[in-house]
């Protein structure tokens, strides 16, 4: 099918048995709720999708559902994803299994409508409040926003956390081909009891109460649940990491890209390749846990890296922490919602790592 | 006399009172003389009696009701400031047969919580709201809040709320009673044992009107809170008829099911 990757979403999420879908509209990713509310999908899979008052609401929403052991999601873009930011610290307090998808524009502020990947420190460092972390999947084609709905919802369950899905506004907007998951049911309430007994879906007689919350009055207890959020992070980093390779095996200079910015690395490739130069391209997949054995591995072999992004300059900084000195890294990127051609990036390879 | 046990007290034909069970004995953390402890057993009561103890979802707040769910033995999730409205709208969305209700203090519901709660009325989300209005903020220490008499003192209005900078009390349950959304709005109280009947019964039909799907039901306790206000529970009971019942006053405010 030909389409969107704002629609592959809400077709992945509707047949890997979501259960609901709460939002509020912005742009670019308003097809995600749209698609949603055509579909209807509360005819057919039984699964909720309501509208909500703010992105405030959303994720609170999200909350409450994937407390109920439901699963839940949202989708906004960049000054949406800030606002959820205070529910995506309790969800991940309060180990809630949940997936928020970002489909990113340019900032500060209300900033563009145009694609940006500034949000990435945002994604990736926890962007609220207290020690967390967020696996975060960077979908670089539309095949891979409906693939990743679906690896963002069992990574969430697995690891009891909110997920989510970095895109940008190109990702979201650009339709290409797509072949969408099979169907999976929803799960029945009785599985849900089973699968999590933590749910609040009602206290079985005989049973002890479930209660969601992140809040400890002791500072002990309190440094025992962070020290099990680390313990899980640990695992995430050891058991998660995914990337692709392009043409990295005797590459002398690699590129690191993730998302439509990888898109156009690919072609930069090519370029570089036609000219005599040998170049790769590193597409990290998850940008937490990020794939820093791969780039360390790399960086005994190759002569430098150049990190393309649609920020100032922000994954760059986990290139270089993971590189430690060993290769020059070099950066190169537009702002505001404006997008590098493959021929800027080539040139930023050739000037800053080359001559 | 001398010859009477323990059991010839404690003896089923002596009960007078009895505790429900759905209130657990974990010692409560709230002041002496709060209104949180009463309103509490009320849904204690109401849960019981109704028999909808494994079918009912709490939210709790936060504010010094945060740790509501320790005490009531059913199952609870506790939301972020102000947002309760928001998890119980998709709790009953997605468990429509299950009773779904919050627990908001004033400052939580009237200011950081008033798009949640607004919009979940607005809605007419199918959920109980039981809002304990004691006109501060009392876990942080007694600052103003929206719903501060004016004059009344607090930590951050130390020579009274002026209405120059402050504003007018916030009376929300007035407010949400103009929506369509709402069957059911009732301001109560719990400083008697006449209030406390009153209370009850609102409470519980609060929780029958939320099975008949006709939209959301609010309870408002308008409650002391005599640490904060700096008087003994006595005083605060009675500064409290004086003072806040004519601004918050008692009786139905709307009901569209009776009517």
């Amino acid at each position: 099918m030909l389409m969107k990757g704002n629609e592959a979403i809400a077709h992945a999420a509707i047949r890997c048995g979501c259960d609901g879908y709460f939002g509020y509209p912005i742009t670019p990713q308003s097809e995600v709720m749209e698609t949603l509310m055509e579909l209807e999908p509360w005819n057919t899979t039984g699964m909720v999708v309501l509208q909500a008052e703010s992105e405030v609401a959303s994720i609170n929403m999200v909350y409450g559902a994937a407390g109920c052991g439901k699963k839940v999601m949202t989708s906004s873009s960049s000054p949406g994803v800030s606002l959820m930011q205070e529910g995506i610290s309790y969800m991940a307090g309060a180990e809630l299994p949940g997936v928020i998808v970002n489909v990113m524009r340019g900032g500060p502020g209300l900033g563009t409508i145009q694609p940006s990947q500034a949000d990435y420190f945002q994604a990736v460092k926890g962007g609220g409040h207290g020690d967390y972390k967020m696996p975060t999947l960077a979908p670089a084609s539309v095949q891979e926003m409906a693939d990743l709905t679906v690896l963002a919802f069992d990574l969430a369950f697995k690891y009891l956390t909110p997920t989510m899905l970095l895109a940008d506004g190109i990702i979201g907007q650009m339709m290409e081909k797509v072949v969408l998951p099979p169907y999976q049911p929803r799960l029945t309430e009785d599985e849900i009891r089973a699968k999590y007994p933590w749910a609040t879906l009602g206290k079985p007689h005989g049973k002890k109460p479930n209660h969601i919350t992140s809040l400890e009055l002791l500072s002990e207890d309190m440094e025992n649940l962070n020290k099990r959020l680390q313990a899980r992070y640990r695992t995430l980093e050891k058991e998660e990491v995914r990337f692709e390779e392009i043409a990295c095996e005797d590459a002398d200079y690699v590129f690191v890209a993730f998302g439509i910015s990888a898109r156009v690395c690919q072609k930069a490739v090519e370029i570089a390749r036609s000219e005599g130069i040998k170049a790769g391209l590193l597409r990290p997949i998850t940008l937490y846990p990020f794939p820093v054995e791969k780039i360390k591995e790399l960086s005994n072999r190759v002569k430098g890296f150049t990190v393309i992004e649609l920020s100032a300059g922000q994954m760059v900084e986990d290139v270089r922490l993971a590189v430690n000195g060993k290769v020059p890294v070099e950066f190169y990127g537009r702002m505001g919602g404006v997008v590098p051609s493959p021929n800027e990036a080539f040139n930023a390879l050739k000037e800053k790592l080359i001559q | 006399m001398n010859n009477m046990n323990i059991t010839d007290i404690v003896n089923p034909a002596n009960l007078v009172y009895k505790k429900n069970s759905v209130l657990n004995d974990l010692p409560m953390h709230y002041c002496p003389g709060c209104s949180h402890g009463v309103v509490h057993k009320l849904l204690g009561d109401i849960i019981e009696e109704l028999n909808i103890q494994e079918q009912t979802i709490g939210v709790a707040p936060v504010g010094c009701a945060v740790f509501a769910y320790k005490y009531l033995d059913i199952d609870w999730q506790q939301a972020a400031h102000g947002r309760a409205p928001a998890l119980a709208t998709a709790i009953k969305r997605l468990l429509p047969d299950r009773y779904v209700f919050t627990y908001q203090g004033d400052g939580d519901l009237a200011a950081i919580g008033t798009a949640e709660t607004l919009h979940a009325c607005n809605r007419g989300e199918n959920i109980v709201i039981i809002y304990i209005n004691n006109g501060i903020y009392g876990m942080t220490g007694g600052q103003m809040a929206p719903t501060t008499l004016l004059g009344m003192k607090s930590t951050t209005s130390p020579k009274g709320r002026m209405y120059e900078r402050d504003g007018n009390p916030l009376d929300m349950p007035k407010l949400l009673a103009e929506l369509d959304g709402v069957c059911y709005v009732t301001r109560q109280a719990v400083h008697t044992v006449g209030a406390v009947k009153k209370c009850r019964r609102a409470i519980k039909k609060a929780f029958e009107y939320s099975a008949l799907n006709k939209g959301t039901s609010i309870v408002e306790v308008v409650s002391t809170c005599n640490s904060g206000w700096k008087m003994t529970p006595d005083f605060a009971n009675r500064w409290m008829v004086e003072n806040m019942f004519s601004k918050y006053p008692l009786g139905d405010i709307k009901d569209t099911i009776q009517a």
